[in-house]
Formats: C-alpha cells, sequence, structure tokens
C-alpha cells in the first residue's frame, strides 16, 4: 500500500476502533495487518480466546454470510482466510497456554479422490475459533485414514467433505465401515461440501449436512451438549 | 454457419442456432462449437440448439433453475428436448429435473469425464486423481474461465493454495490442433504443472447426440 493520507495507523486507534478495522482488513485478505492488528490487542492485555473470537471469528462471520450471499467469490474467501490464518498462527500457543475452553475435539478430511481443501480449510479454522479442537487430515481420505485417526485423537466428531459429484458416495462407506466395526454411536459424523444437501447426509446416515461454516460451528456446538447431556444421564 | 464466440458462449450462451423444430438440444456454452461440429459432420439437421453461459459453472446452483426456466420456455415448441450438460456439480438435482420434466441428459458427472468416455474416466480416477482437466474450450477461454474468476491476475501468490495439491493439467483434445495444444502447454506451465495432452475427440457426446431422433 502506498504511504498515503488514507493510511491508518493501527496501534493509534482504541479498541472500538481497531475491532471493526480489522474486520475490514479481514475482508479485504491483509494478512500482515490482521497480525499487527492481533498483537495489539494482545499487548493492551485482551486474553487470546478473545481476540480470536471478538476479532477474527467475528470478521470471517462476515465473510462467510457474503459468500454464501454471493457478494464474494473463492479467491476473495481464500484470502480472508489466509488473513486469519496468520492470526491464528499467533493465537493457537497461547490458547493453549492460557486453558481457554475446549468444546471438543474433531478430525476433519476431504475424501478419497478429492483435491477441494478450501471449504474444508474454513470449517477446520470456524471450529478452531469456536474452541474445538481440529485435527486435520487433507484431501484424499480413505476410510483407514479417517478410523486411525479417530481412534488415535479419541475424537468426538467426524468432518468429511466432497465436492464432487463422484467422490461424495465415499462418505457413506465411510460410515457404514463405522456402522461395521460398531463405532458409529462414538461419532458425530458431520458432512458437507457444495453439491451436497440436507436429504444426501440423511441417506447416507450422516447426523447432519451443514451448508457452510457458521452452520457447522451451530450444529456442532448443538451436538455436543447433547451427546454430553444422554453421556450424563446413561 | 458462423461460429459464435468463445466470450459470448462463457457469459451469454447462444440463441437459437435453427429451427427445424424437432429436436431441441439445451447445452452448456462450453459445448457449443463441438456440438455445432458433429451436427454439421453428421448432418444432424433434426437438432437445434440452444445454449446457456458457459460461466454458470462457477455456480452450480445457479444451473439447474438455468435449465429449468430454458425448458419452460421451449417445451411447448419441442416435442423432444435433450439436455447436453453433465452433472456439473449439481449434486444429482439436474438430474432430479431432467426426469421430473421428462427430458433426457447427457450421462456422466461433467464433461472431463464424457469427452474421455465415463467408463474409461471412472477407471482412470485413482492414477489422475491429482489432474486438472482443460477441454478445447477451457484452453480457449482459460483467462475468463480459470485464471481471472479464481482471482490469478490480481492475486498470484493464490496459485499455491489453489493447485499445491496438483502434480499434472491433462489436455484433453476434442479436435487436433497444434496451435491449442500450444496454448495448453502454456496454460499448464502458468500453473506450474506438468503437461499432458490427450486426443479424445468428443467421447460419449457424439454418441448421446446419435442416439437422438
Ligand atoms: C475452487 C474450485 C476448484 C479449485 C480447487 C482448489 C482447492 N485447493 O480446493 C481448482 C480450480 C483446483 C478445482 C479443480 C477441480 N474442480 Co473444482 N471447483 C471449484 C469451485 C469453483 C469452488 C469450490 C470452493 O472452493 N468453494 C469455496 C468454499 C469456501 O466453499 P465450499 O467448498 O462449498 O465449502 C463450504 C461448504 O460447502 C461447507 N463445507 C465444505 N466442506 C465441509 C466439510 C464439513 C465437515 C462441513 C460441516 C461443511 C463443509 O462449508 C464451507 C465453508 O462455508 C467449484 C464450484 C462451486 N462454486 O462450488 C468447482 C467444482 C466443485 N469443481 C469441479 C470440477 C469438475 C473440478 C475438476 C475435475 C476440474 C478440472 N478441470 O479438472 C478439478 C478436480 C480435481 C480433483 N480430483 O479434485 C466441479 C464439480 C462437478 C461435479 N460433477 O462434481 C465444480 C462444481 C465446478 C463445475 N460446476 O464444474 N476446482
Amino acid at each position: 500500500m502506498s504511504e498515503d493520507q488514507d493510511d491508518i495507523i493501527l496501534s493509534e486507534l482504541d479498541d472500538d476502533e481497531l475491532v471493526p478495522q480489522m474486520f475490514d482488513d479481514l475482508y479485504d485478505g491483509l494478512r500482515e495487518e490482521i497480525e499487527e492488528g492481533v498483537t495489539i490487542l494482545l499487548g493492551r492485555g485482551w486474553t487470546p480466546y478473545d481476540v480470536l473470537t471478538k476479532a477474527l471469528v467475528g470478521g470471517m462471520t462476515i465473510v462467510g454470510n457474503d459468500f454464501r450471499d454471493g457478494i464474494l467469490f473463492v479467491p476473495e474467501v481464500l484470502l480472508a482466510a489466509n488473513a486469519m490464518k496468520g492470526g491464528m498462527a499467533i493465537l493457537k500457543p497461547l490458547l493453549a497456554e492460557t486453558g481457554a475452553p475446549r468444546v471438543g475435539k474433531m478430525v476433519i478430511g476431504t475424501v478419497k479422490g478429492d483435491i477441494h481443501d478450501i471449504g474444508k480449510n474454513l470449517v477446520g479454522m470456524m471450529m478452531e475459533g469456536a474452541g474445538f479442537e481440529v485435527v486435520d487430515l487433507g484431501i484424499n481420505n480413505s476410510v483407514d485414514a479417517y478410523l486411525d485417526a479417530l481412534a488415535a485423537e479419541d475424537a468426538d466428531i467426524l468432518g468429511m467433505s466432497a465436492l464432487l459429484t463422484t467422490t461424495m458416495p465415499y462418505m457413506k462407506v465411510v460410515i457404514d465401515t463405522l456402522i461395521e466395526k460398531g463405532l458409529r454411536e462414538d461419532y458425530i459424523v458431520l458432512v458437507g461440501g457444495a453439491p451436497l444437501n440436507e436429504e444426501f447426509g440423511k441417506a447416507i446416515g450422516a447426523d447432519a449436512y451443514c451448508r457452510d461454516a457458521a452452520v457447522a460451528v451451530e450444529t456442532a456446538k448443538t451436538f455436543v451438549a447433547r451427546k454430553h447431556n444422554s453421556g450424563a444421564q446413561a | 454457419m458462423n461460429l459464435p464466440s468463445d466470450d459470448m458462449l462463457t457469459t451469454q450462451g447462444l440463441l437459437l442456432d435453427h429451427t427445424s423444430g424437432k429436436v431441441l438440444l439445451i447445452g452448456c456454452g462450453a459445448l457449443a462449437r463441438e456440438i455445432l461440429d458433429l451436427k454439421a459432420a453428421n448432418n444432424w439437421s433434426h437438432l437445434d440448439l440452444v445454449c446457456l453461459p458457459a460461466i454458470l459453472h462457477n455456480h452450480p446452483e445457479r444451473i439447474t433453475p438455468a435449465v429449468r426456466a430454458a425448458i419452460e420456455k421451449h417445451r411447448s415448441t419441442y416435442a423432444r428436448i435433450f439436455v447436453v450438460y453433465a452433472d456439473c456439480g449439481t449434486g444429482g438435482q439436474l438430474e432430479a429435473l431432467c426426469h421430473d420434466m421428462g427430458v433426457d441428459m447427457v450421462a456422466g458427472p461433467h464433461c472431463y469425464s464424457f469427452f474421455e468416455g465415463n467408463e474409461k474416466f471412472a477407471a482412470n480416477s485413482e492414477s489422475d486423481f491429482s489432474a486438472f482437466y482443460l477441454t478445447d474450450f477451457l484452453v480457449r477461454q482459460f483467462d475468463a474461465f480459470v485464471w481471472k474468476p479464481l482471482g490469478l491476475d490480481r492475486h498470484p501468490q493464490l496459485r499455491e493454495m489453489y493447485f499445491g495439491n496438483y502434480t499434472k493439467l491433462v489436455y484433453q483434445a476434442q479436435t487436433d490442433d497444434p496451435a491449442l495444444t500450444a496454448t495448453a502447454r502454456d496454460c499448464a506451465a502458468r500453473l506450474g504443472l506438468a503437461f499432458e495432452r490427450r486426443l479424445t475427440g468428443y467421447g460419449d457426446l457424439k454418441a448421446s447426440l446419435a442416439a437422438l431422433r
């Protein structure tokens, strides 16, 4: 950016101005500005958890809504996610130290044959933002890769992503294997990806199909709370 | 007849090319030239063609409603309508629509599959898993269809995030055209991918259209 009069000095803004400015910077995908904003808020005594939820997740929610409504397209979402990632990298070690709330643990990955990962990454990030621990298996995951990770990580939630009509059916293969091994009830299974829909989620035996990252977070919270309640009664 | 421009086909589609009034093809703009070529080569004068904008592919949720509107618009004038789209990321919704409205469509997940032949494409899926495909149309429209919508013109640093997990660009050539092959090779270089060319011809598309009476 040029050194003209429009340049905003983030450190000169008070909190009430800085947070909306960070929303704007996230919207514009400005990674360095986000990293700077995060550092400033931490320096002012904000807890890492507050920086995450109030500044980053708040901003990313706006991005997510505008993507859903067709105002933003993929590159803008990717840039915003990248900026958020920069902020998260600073916050993550601190979150662990400060004992921020842990809601549950999710294993997430794109299914076998599919390399699309933008949506999956976004969901993973927003889940982390909501206090979930997320283990990202990346792309092209086989049944074994999912099952091994679920066991090794002692996860609560399995998240599967697919963007291709040819790879969506593989989700059913994974769920059927869980059933076969008597493990289905141990996990909350959430599925997503643009070509999926609610009907498909039901048909393959997932707990829920989630249209976007915001819905994924809300759904995961609801199911985890339900699981804990029923666990307490049992 | 004059071929429509590729830019037109991407953003606007094609109006009725001819009016035999027998069979109407409602196709994707990315297939217009190929369909017109097949028609001319085989004297399929009973097939009329109307195309929707190819760029709908970047918003697959808009494909089914657009096809529905086109069927509704033309169904009173044509006894038979055939939809020249594959599933194209509609998650089965286009197929359900065609079924409900009593029209047929091309089989397969997308054009990369039916150009190669659906069976062959499925059989190759393991070894081709990290391939990014281009057709003749996409080579000609690479900037309008891939480069710009993905923002690579404005944000070249995104290339790694989009294509980091890909290893090769497979150019599925419908026609044997050295100039297009050179452009395709250049597309691969721009994406940082290895280049492979396969002369597929029109694959299953030809058989699907040949069966229409
Ligand atoms: C960007 C993109 C690409 C990029 C992918 C880069 C990357 N690193 O991921 C590139 C250009 C490389 C690409 C490649 C291909 N693509 Co593509 N791609 C798209 C596009 C335009 C957008 C997808 C996207 O990233 N959206 C942005 C994110 C944020 O949204 P999202 O993925 O939907 O995720 C949200 C929700 O779905 C949900 N969600 C997603 N996952 C999960 C998981 C869980 C657990 C939960 C709860 C929620 C959830 O939350 C997310 C955040 O809100 C779509 C069309 C579209 N508009 O959907 C085509 C599309 C998916 N691609 C398609 C195709 C055909 C391909 C290729 C075969 C094309 C080719 N020429 O070779 C290859 C695939 C190769 C392979 N083996 O995977 C087709 C699929 C057609 C079909 N029948 O299935 C589509 C539909 C385009 C089309 N209409 O033709 N693609």
